[in-house]
């Protein structure tokens, strides 16, 4: 529209499958990641997410669909698709009678353009264990050091498959720090993960996978938005009114709480202290809060779990 | 870069982790000479019947070693190293990598062959200065050719086999289980001279006989003649042959699920 060329996007994935035998694990994934994005997958245990970015990855064939990734076709295999990829898998060690340096440095010589290694241990932050054996780290310290060597080629696009499981809540908030320089970096990042803060914190767009499907997707605000009614929730002091009936459906919660689902907060928030401020009433407590991707997460997964899915 | 220097890179950073990991650096050094100096300490003097004249039972134990060296730095150790980098992932963290197979493997087969050499020549020098042994330079091609057809066709069984072992907990066991009793039944460490025809039939079913027989000869002490032996290095190679065979048609980036 600028007279810029779009750029292509980074994943382009119709109607992809997996089968193991009988067991389907992926039962028709539509993807879109653009160039430059943060996209998580989020999702369950066994819900097809890590078999999904297997197959992007080039590391599992799939059973039917489309798929191109930085252009290419992952399964090819080709050296020129890996040149521009970086993965960090699930679980993955590198040897552990190497330093950190060595170890990036050796991962580095495979690539055309790599990042210089003082960028690479910066990023990560390893600076401090440069000179330190793989096999003498922390586990935080080692997991960082998958990202560090997913990184070392320089990569266009960034694989990282449930990269902070396991994590104590201040390694996680590193790691999270540490995604953020990535994409300050520029890269696109593919990401996988069960934790909703994680999503919420980092990701562009989410997309939420049950049962092998990709039931819901967008950005951390509109599924959180489209989830359902703002709920507002007050407890009147004792002896007051109860409010009125027009500002719709209210729910009574016993001791002098009420809440108000509705989809326009705002007006019904200015009703509602007209009415109270007209009454001489002060609320003990009152509280607006929006559905959390938490929220929709549970309601999405366990209404998949009772009927078998809503569709991608 | 090149796949050629992409290898030799790959067999630098394994060097590198294999003189710091003190389980290898101990199997594989450590013990060859260490059977050596047991071997020889223990019967050493003895002196023995070879056609053509008696020489002491160093003159056996110094290429008895030889292959057990070569065998471990080629295949217990490519074996291991394979079946553990498969079992902890590292494997497929490298396919995700622009690093073709080819560099990778040939990297480990590098390595291995350097170590190879490295005990050769300690074998070698010990069996000159402190057992006295001759050693074979007036068949220096044949023995050099016999290293050479050995040490390609126990890096590719140990490619192979590693194929075939399931976990990292399963791999001593496998490729102890599969090389020691051979080892026992080939003239390595103890002369076959006298064991029952059917055992050394069962022996020469194996590489390591035809190994052994062709290192032997190499170090005849009264022997004429060039020393190849092309019939059991011919052995060797069909062992070689269907082993790479087996390490491609089988060979796997991550573990068995």
């Amino acid at each position: 529209m600028t007279g810029r060329t779009p750029s292509p996007p980074a994943i382009e994935v119709a109607g992809l499958r997996k089968s193991y035998g009988s067991f389907e694990a992926v039962k028709g994934v539509d993807l879109r990641v653009e160039t430059g994005e943060v996209y998580a997958l989020l999702g369950p245990n066994g819900a097809g997410k890590t078999t999904t970015v297997e197959i992007l990855e080039g590391h599992r064939d799939r059973s039917a669909g489309t798929v191109a990734v930085l252009g290419h076709d992952p399964a090819r295999g080709e050296r020129a698709f890996r040149e521009r990829i970086g993965i960090v898998l699930q679980t993955t060690s590198v040897d552990q009678y190497l330093s950190v340096s060595e170890t990036v440095n050796l991962f580095r010589g495979y690539y055309p353009d790599p990042l210089p290694l003082d960028v690479v241990l910066e990023a990560t932050g390893l600076t401090e264990q440069a000179r330190v054996r793989v096999g003498k780290l922390s586990g935080g310290q080692q997991r960082r050091l998958d990202v560090a060597v997913g990184l070392a080629g320089n990569p266009e696009l960034l694989f990282l498959d449930e990269p902070t499981t396991g994590f104590d809540p201040s390694a996680r908030r590193g790691a999270w720090d540490m995604v953020k320089n990535l994409q300050g970096l520029g890269k696109t990042i593919l990401l996988t993960t069960h934790y909703m803060e994680e999503a919420e914190y980092l990701a562009d767009r989410v997309g939420i996978m049950v049962e092998g499907r990709v039931v819901v997707e967008g950005s951390p605000q509109e599924i959180a938005g489209a989830g359902g009614a703002t709920v507002i929730r007050i407890r009147l002091p004792d002896g007051a009114t109860t409010p009125p009936e027009s500002l719709g459906a209210l729910i009574a919660g016993g001791q002098g709480t009420f809440e108000i689902q509705t989809a326009t907060p705002t007006a019904i928030l200015h009703q509602l202290t007209a009415w109270a401020v007209g009454e001489g009433i002060e609320f003990e407590e009152i509280s607006v809060t929006r559905p959390s991707l938490e929220d929709i997460f549970i309601e999405v997964t366990s209404s998949n779990g009772q009927d078998g899915g809503l569709g991608a | 870069m090149s796949i050629v220097k992409l290898a030799l890179r790959q067999a630098r950073y394994q060097n590198t982790a294999f003189w710091r990991n003190p389980a290898a650096a101990f199997f594989t050094i450590v013990f060859p000479l260490m059977f050596l100096v047991i071997f020889n300490l223990l019967f050493g003097s003895n002196q023995v019947q070879f056609e053509g004249g008696t020489a002491s039972l160093s003159t056996f134990y110094v290429p008895g070693i030889v292959v057990f060296a070569l065998v471990g730095a080629c295949y217990n150790n490519i074996a291991m190293t394979l079946a553990f980098s498969r079992d902890n992932g590292l494997l497929k963290r490298i396919r995700g990598t622009p690093l073709p197979p080819g560099a990778l493997i040939a990297g480990y087969v590098i390595h291995s062959v350097l170590v190879a050499i490295l005990l050769v020549v300690i074998v070698l020098a010990a069996g000159l200065v402190v057992y006295d042994v001759d050693l074979p330079t007036t068949r220096m091609a044949a023995f050099i050719v016999t290293c050479i057809v050995g040490a390609a066709t126990f890096c590719a069984l140990g490619v192979a086999v590693a194929n075939f072992i399931p976990n990292a907990d399963a791999a001593p066991a496998i490729v102890n289980a599969s090389i020691l009793p051979l080892l026992f039944i080939s003239d390595v460490f103890i002369p076959m001279d006298d064991a029952p025809a059917w055992l050394t039939t069962f022996a020469d079913i194996f590489p390591v006989r035809h190994f052994a027989t062709a290192m032997h000869e190499s170090f005849h002490p009264f022997a004429t003649g060039s020393g190849f032996e092309p019939i059991n290095l011919g052995v060797m190679g069909v062992w070689m042959v269907v082993s790479v065979v087996l390490a491609v048609r089988f060979f796997r980036w991550e573990r068995r699920r």
